[in-house]
């Protein structure tokens, strides 16, 4: 009798579970087969600081919590932004923002409201929070942000508020037409107040965290791994496939593309120098390379302190001229970056580049102009220029740095090399101590301001001190016009034709991926993932 | 024997406050900032951040507060860089790690450094010291950082047998990799010392003496030698131990353990200040400790030391 029972048990429990596991082996809109194993694993180069959103000011970190909380907008596979907390969102002067927010569960189950954002980001303006990523909500334009941060006013008086449980209300300085873009940043993702006070720096800790995004934190071990599982009370849980997500941190990039190729993980990018060629040859499906939307670039210094002939546009003109970029590219780099001639990513939405001379003028057009250049500014092979050229510690910048000053020598200028660990890099470049210095610089979000604010006069990451105050109107202007693209447009023509930087390169980011993972965001040229909409179909579909 | 410990521990405690301000002192005066960033954070932002951090004071309340919180709460503060973690935290995470796979890396480098210094030193001459002179050779010009990815290629990807990196907990499979790259330069070393140690004393008056009565060699080497020719390898072990504990960059990077070994450089890069003075006092009291071990052990095999 108990046998035959048990036996019976067994075989209903065995249908049900069948029956589930069948229920789920395909993809409901693509029809698939789904693998059985719906975990998702991946490797991190650094540990990232902190997760606490409004803490967090690197990718590694926005990263994870993209997955476990949810601003108000989130991003579609191709960058565009699609719904998140919020369903709707307009502005009838581009200044006012209204947000109207759905019916969603924190992971604890109370309600996701209006005041979780309000609080959210007045904690990230805060002085008292001391968040490097302040002056994310100043960019933002959100009123009074500055003088928060500054410490001359309350919190309170940020310009955000709570209509209702269901609506927020933002008010900005001045117009910024692309606004809605910016909440999709983790700085904008709300926290839960309650949890934030009751446990203060430890409230990202797996016991106490409260998220309101697909995954929850279950388990981290500093610099070894970090563990996420499905969050049930997500409103969106019944769409999202992918169960579970592991990342391990691994520092050493050989060492973690041996790892991947071992089948340890899925996802990989920051791959060992130089292989990238070899892995998309032998394994097309695996290895990718798309856009990232960074810039490779020299800044120029163009202060008092600088060489006093880089103030001589001929001479910034010549250095950049003689830049060779299809070398960089094709035969230093091989990652299938762009040549760039522009400072603005080729890739970022609703750009359009000018029509830059130079570009398309043959290399040897462009080393003959540069030599005539330089001699009409003074200089020449007989008489050579001698700057000085700094970059932060690294095999790659150390490559291209090399090849610059190669290119650089037949026209008659002579760079001195110099390589400093980050921080002292940092220091030199920031206080003008150099003539010619490695700079990169990545979207924080995908408008063209996000590169082009940072060569204007007043900027504080203008190192190479450009100054051009037709180039601060044309970005002024642009801050609060409806169709800003033109304006972008001209001043990448300025920044041409004075030859404010020497732009080298566009990034892309190259990476491995487990072929069966699929709906993989490729075309999101922010990077910006989110594991919710991926799935892992079954080994041979 | 007790007044020679507590007078040991007594000197420990200046020389710690030293090491404590000396690194103090430089980390103070070496450029950049825990905050600092290619995206140039606004002065404003700035101000906050070292306002939270007590790094807008003046350098003597600095110095202070942070001797004080060690000496009265036993608390090393923040870290600059980790915001979720205090340094007590991140120590007591990755310190277990480290301990566990430099104790076994140092159990695995001992008993097989010392058999083969002291097999080669008995059977000098003979193709079992060339052999364990080959190997303790080999062993010393690999260095684990060429020995990690070479390890993880046969074992990871070739074999298959075990996993690349990561450490769950210290499960047995997750050790082994790491104690085989880190305790096999240990090793040569041990095993060089214990040769050429015995060598020296096999050759001695008293063993000759021994051999004279005709005693079997086992129990010469056993009972009569392997005393007196421990005593430089011990000299060498106790700061090897210390070194082995405290984890090493090259384990903690190619492995992925978590242990503290890489916040050596990682914190003095990052100008992650708590962090960098947390494991500089670690080292150093651990050094401390175990010099005085060694001290302990000399008297005990050594007759003529006493103290």
């Amino acid at each position: 009798m108990t046998k035959a029972f048990l036996g019976t048990t067994a075989a209903i429990a065995m249908i049900a579970f069948g029956g589930a596991a069948l229920a789920q082996a395909t993809h409901p809109d693509t029809g698939e087969a789904l693998s059985e194993n719906q975990s998702f694993s991946y490797r991190l180069l650094d540990q990232f600081p902190t997760l606490d959103p409004q803490l967090i000011e690197e990718t590694a970190g926005g990263h994870v919590a993209r997955q476990m909380f949810e601003g108000l907008l989130t991003q579609n596979a191709d960058g565009t932004l699609r719904p998140g907390m919020a369903t709707e969102w307009s502005s009838d002067d581009n200044q006012t923002w209204t947000f109207t927010l759905r019916d969603a569960n924190w992971s604890n189950g109370d309600p996701v409201t209006a005041n979780d954002f309000v609080y959210a980001w007045r904690r990230a303006a805060d002085p008292a929070t001391a968040s490097e990523y302040a002056w994310y909500v100043e960019l933002s334009q959100i009123v009074n942000a500055a003088e928060i941060i500054a410490g001359e006013m309350d919190p309170s008086e940020l310009g955000v508020r709570a209509i209702d449980d269901h609506t927020l209300e933002v008010t900005l300085n001045n117009p910024l037409p692309y606004f809605p873009q910016m909440t999709v940043h983790y700085t904008f993702m709300p926290t839960h107040q309650a949890t934030v006070e009751q446990y203060g720096a430890d409230w990202t800790d797996p016991e106490n965290i409260v998220v309101n995004g697909a995954y929850i934190l279950d388990e981290i071990a500093v610099n070894e791994f970090f563990h996420l599982a499905k969050n049930p009370n997500y409103y969106g849980a019944d769409d999202v496939i992918i169960e579970e997500i592991t990342g391990y941190v691994i520092n050493d990039s050989s060492q973690a593309l041996a790892r991947f190729q071992a089948g340890e993980f899925d996802m990989m990018d920051s791959l060992p120098p130089a292989t990238y060629p070899r892995l998309e040859a032998e394994t097309p499906d695996v290895a990718h390379s798309v856009p990232r939307l960074c810039s490779y670039y020299y800044v120029i210094n163009q202060s008092e302190s600088g060489n006093p002939a880089l103030q001589d546009v001929r001479v910034r003109q010549a250095l950049s001229y003689a830049v060779n970029r299809n070398v960089i590219t094709d035969q230093v780099l091989q990652e299938g970056q762009a040549p760039a001639y522009s400072f603005t990513h080729w890739a970022t939405a609703g750009f359009e580049l000018p029509t830059i001379d130079y570009s398309t003028w043959t290399q040897e057009e462009r080393m003959a102009r540069a030599a005539e250049l330089i001699e009409e500014a003074g200089y020449g092979p007989d008489n050579p220029l001698e700057l000085d050229l700094i970059y932060n510690t690294s095999e790659a910048h150390r490559q291209v740095a090399a090849v610059l000053q190669q290119m650089w020598r037949p026209i008659g200028i002579e760079v001195t090399l110099s390589n400093y660990e980050w921080q002292s890099y940092l220091e030199l470049r920031g206080n003008q101590n150099f003539d010619l210095a490695r700079g990169g610089w990545c979207a924080d979000y995908n408008e063209a301001s996000t590169f082009l604010d940072l060569l204007t006069s007043n900027n504080s990451n203008n190192d190479g001190k450009f100054m051009n105050e037709e180039y601060d109107a044309l970005l002024a202007e642009a801050a609060t016009s409806s169709d800003p693209q033109p304006l972008y447009t001209q001043a990448e023509q300025i920044l041409a034709d004075e030859a404010a930087i020497v732009p080298i390169y566009h990034y892309t980011q190259t990476f491995v991926l487990d072929p069966t993972i699929r709906n993989w965001p490729f075309d999101n040229a922010e990077n910006n993932w989110y594991v919710r909409d991926i799935y892992r179909v079954a080994d041979g579909s | 024997m007790i007044a020679f410990i507590l007078k040991r521990l007594l000197i420990a405690v200046p020389v710690l406050l030293i090491l404590i301000v000396a690194t103090f002192v430089m980390m103070y005066a070496a450029p950049g900032s825990p905050f600092a960033s290619d995206r140039g954070i606004p002065p404003a932002v700035m101000a906050n951040l070292e306002a939270e951090y007590g790094l807008d004071q003046p350098f003597l309340v600095q110095i202070w507060r942070y001797i004080s919180g060690i000496i009265f709460e036993f608390d090393f503060g923040p870290s600059f860089i980790y915001r979720d973690q205090d340094v007590n935290d991140l120590i007591a995470q990755g310190f277990p790690v480290t301990l566990t796979y430099g104790f076994w890396s140092f159990i695995v480098a001992v008993l097989v450094g010392g058999t083969l210094g002291i097999v080669a030193a008995v059977r000098h001459n003979t193709w079992l010291d060339y052999t364990a002179v080959g190997i303790s050779v080999g062993a010393q010009v690999l260095p684990n950082f060429v020995m990690a990815p070479i390890l993880v290629l046969i074992f990871t990807l070739w074999l298959g047998w075990l996993p690349g990196g990561g450490w769950q907990g210290g499960q047995i499979q997750y050790v082994i990799l790491p104690v085989i790259a880190l305790s096999t330069s240990f090793m040569a070393s041990i095993a060089r010392i214990a040769r050429a140690s015995m060598l020296e004393v096999l050759t001695s008056n008293y063993i000759r003496t021994a051999r004279a009565k005709g005693l079997p060699m086992r129990r010469i080497v056993l009972r009569h030698a392997l005393k007196p020719a421990l005593l430089p390898v011990i000299s060498y072990l106790g700061p090897a131990f210390v070194g082995m504990i405290t984890g090493s960059v090259v384990i903690d990077v190619y492995f992925s353990t978590g242990g503290i070994g890489q916040f050596f450089t990682a914190s003095a890069l990052n100008r992650d200040y708590g962090v960098m003075m947390g494991i500089t006092v670690l080292l150093g009291t651990l050094t401390i400790l175990f010099n005085l071990v060694v001290d302990l052990l000399y008297a005990w095999i050594d007759p003529k030391i006493r103290y």
